[in-house]
């Protein structure tokens, strides 16, 4: 489902005597459907670079980006705009709050995006959001206003409510408190279990051995500094 | 965005090739290419004095370019190049298919005629005659863009800036146009009042299926509502592509300067 084949990733800063940082040259990797795989490595190795490469918002430097059968590394926005709503889904570390609609909306908004009737759609966040604890209360609120890990919560609600061939979770149980880090890892499970390829960053090792079938050092994929 | 297009065969809505617009001789904009396909959202960002507004307006047929074709893909006649219309022709598709929204709402709207007036009359200009439907439909349009109806009587200089503002969005909408054009739409409105119109116009562009190309200077808006983005520097494009990877990862020295310099959006 997901296919990387010799990857390659600089950032060029022009503004700072033009500087080219290399951060990950040959990356190789393919996950399957059904199939978790874990990113590890050292913090600042590359694990949130290589998922932006995937869902797009960073050019890979050279190399296919499979996903499916559209190569992101070449794709127009508008293939890439369809990829997103129709097989992969992204949850960040951080929700993007947009500011006056509603958490229930917000988290229903992938599945209107593919077509899913109006009532359909709500009845799905209302249950995701009550499943990872979100007061009711606060459903017809925008989540500006809400704290940290509420926030996170409503992202993973949005990021779960449409049932996508792939998934991208970088951090999704972190500052999740034991029995919401649960409902996380039983929704990972879940997608899984219907087929989806999924590629994780979790830090909590107890999580990320329950959830993951093989791990990738991003290290590996570091460049070799000429010393 | 919402629209539900399909990938294969699509045409694209607006074709644009080569759009070059003079000042004598220094350049408004040179030498801009892009296709803009159904349903998608392209903003157009850069400093000022870059050709943003030069580019739109000569789109727009406002002022004639001095080179390049604006292809449009119209419901009759297939793609047709609107440059080379007749100026009857050109019109009827600025009230039809077409829509501007001007930063200035004064110079989008009539001030002299009331805010029903303002929405009845695009509706009349493609035909509409029945008088108590148009002002069923213009007293709809101010919900939609939530203006109580209990001030269709209301002169638009009666009208705060954003009301103003929304009020020519409804104007420009009612008659259900495929692309909008706009000119800094949330430009000279305060903050609060800017959150509330992009989540209108953000809305309004999902559940009518419109495409769109909005021109402004400010990323947080171009994140919140642009598929893509397209940026701008002494008239010519240096950098265009998805808005998240223009923004998040951009390649050329200026877009590096653009997203450097502002807050986090
Ligand atoms: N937009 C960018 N511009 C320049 N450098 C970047 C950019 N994004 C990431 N980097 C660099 O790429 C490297 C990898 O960063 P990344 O965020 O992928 O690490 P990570 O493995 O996710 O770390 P962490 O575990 O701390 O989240 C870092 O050196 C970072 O500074
Ligand atoms: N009618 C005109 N006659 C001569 N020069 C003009 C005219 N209109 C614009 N220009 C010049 O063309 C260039 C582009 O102007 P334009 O209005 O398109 O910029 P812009 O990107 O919209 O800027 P802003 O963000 O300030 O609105 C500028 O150098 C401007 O001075
Ligand atoms: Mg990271
Ligand atoms: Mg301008």
């Amino acid at each position: 489902m997901i296919e990387l084949e010799n990857v390659s990733k600089s950032f060029t800063l022009h503004n700072q005597g033009s500087a080219v940082i290399p951060v990950m040259e040959r990356v190789n990797l393919q996950v399957s459907a059904g199939e978790c795989v874990g990113l590890v490595g050292a913090s600042g190795a590359g694990k949130s670079t290589l998922m932006r490469l995937i869902y797009g918002n960073y050019l890979a430097a050279s190399g296919r980006v499979m996903v499916g059968d559209l190569d992101v590394a070449q794709a127009e926005p508008r293939q890439i705009i369809a990829l997103r709503r129709e097989t992969l889904g992204y949850v960040s570390q951080f929700l993007r709050v947009v500011p006056r609609v509603a958490a229930l909306d917000v988290v229903a908004e992938p599945l209107l995006a593919v077509g899913t009737p109006q009532n359909k759609a709500r009845d799905k966040a209302a249950s995701l959001l009550a499943e990872l604890n979100i007061p009711e209360r606060l459903w017809s609120l925008s989540p500006t206003t809400f704290s940290g890990g509420e926030q996170q919560r409503v992202n993973i609600a949005r990021g779960f409510a449409y049932d996508y061939p792939a998934l991208l979770l970088d951090e999704p149980t972190a500052s999740l408190d034991a029995k919401n880090r649960a409902t996380v890892l039983r929704l990972i499970e879940g997608a899984k279990a219907r087929g989806a390829a999924i590629i994780g960053i979790f830090h909590d090792e107890a999580a990320r051995d329950q959830v993951c079938d093989s791990f990738i050092d991003v290290s590996a994929f570091s460049p070799k500094v000429a010393a | 965005m919402g629209a539900q297009v399909k990938e294969q065969d699509m045409t694209p809505l607006l074709q644009v090739n080569a759009l070059t617009k003079m000042y004598g001789p220094r350049i408004g904009c040179k030498d801009v290419s892009f296709d803009l396909y159904p349903g998608e959202v392209m903003g157009i960002v850069g400093e000022s004095g870059s050709g943003k507004s030069t580019l739109l307006n000569a789109m727009a047929g406002h002022h004639a370019p001095d080179q390049g074709e604006v292809v449009f893909d119209t419901r009759v006649d297939g793609p047709v190049d609107t440059l080379k219309m007749s100026e009857p022709e050109r019109r009827m598709l600025g009230r039809t298919d077409w829509a501007f929204v001007h930063q200035h709402a004064r110079d989008g709207l009539r001030m002299s005629v009331s805010a029903g007036g303002n929405i009845g009359e695009r509706l009349m200009a493609v035909g509409g005659r029945h008088y108590g439907e148009i002002r069923t439909q213009a007293a709809d349009w101010l919900g939609r863009v939530e203006i109580s109806d209990s001030r269709i009587d209301d002169r638009p200089s009666a009208f705060s800036g954003g009301m103003q503002q929304r009020l020519q969005i409804a104007r420009n909408l009612v008659t259900g146009p495929r692309l909008v054009f706009m000119d800094e739409p949330t430009g000279g409105l305060d903050v609060s009042v800017q959150a509330r119109l992009l989540d209108l116009l953000r809305s309004l562009v999902r559940e009518m299926g419109l495409s769109a190309i909005i021109v402004t200077h400010d990323l947080a808006v171009v994140r919140l509502l642009a598929d893509r983005l397209m940026v701008m520097k002494d008239g010519h494009v240096v950098e265009s592509g998805l808005t998240d990877q223009v923004l998040d990862d951009p390649q050329h020295a200026y877009t590096q300067l653009l997203v450097s310099s502002v807050l986090q959006v």
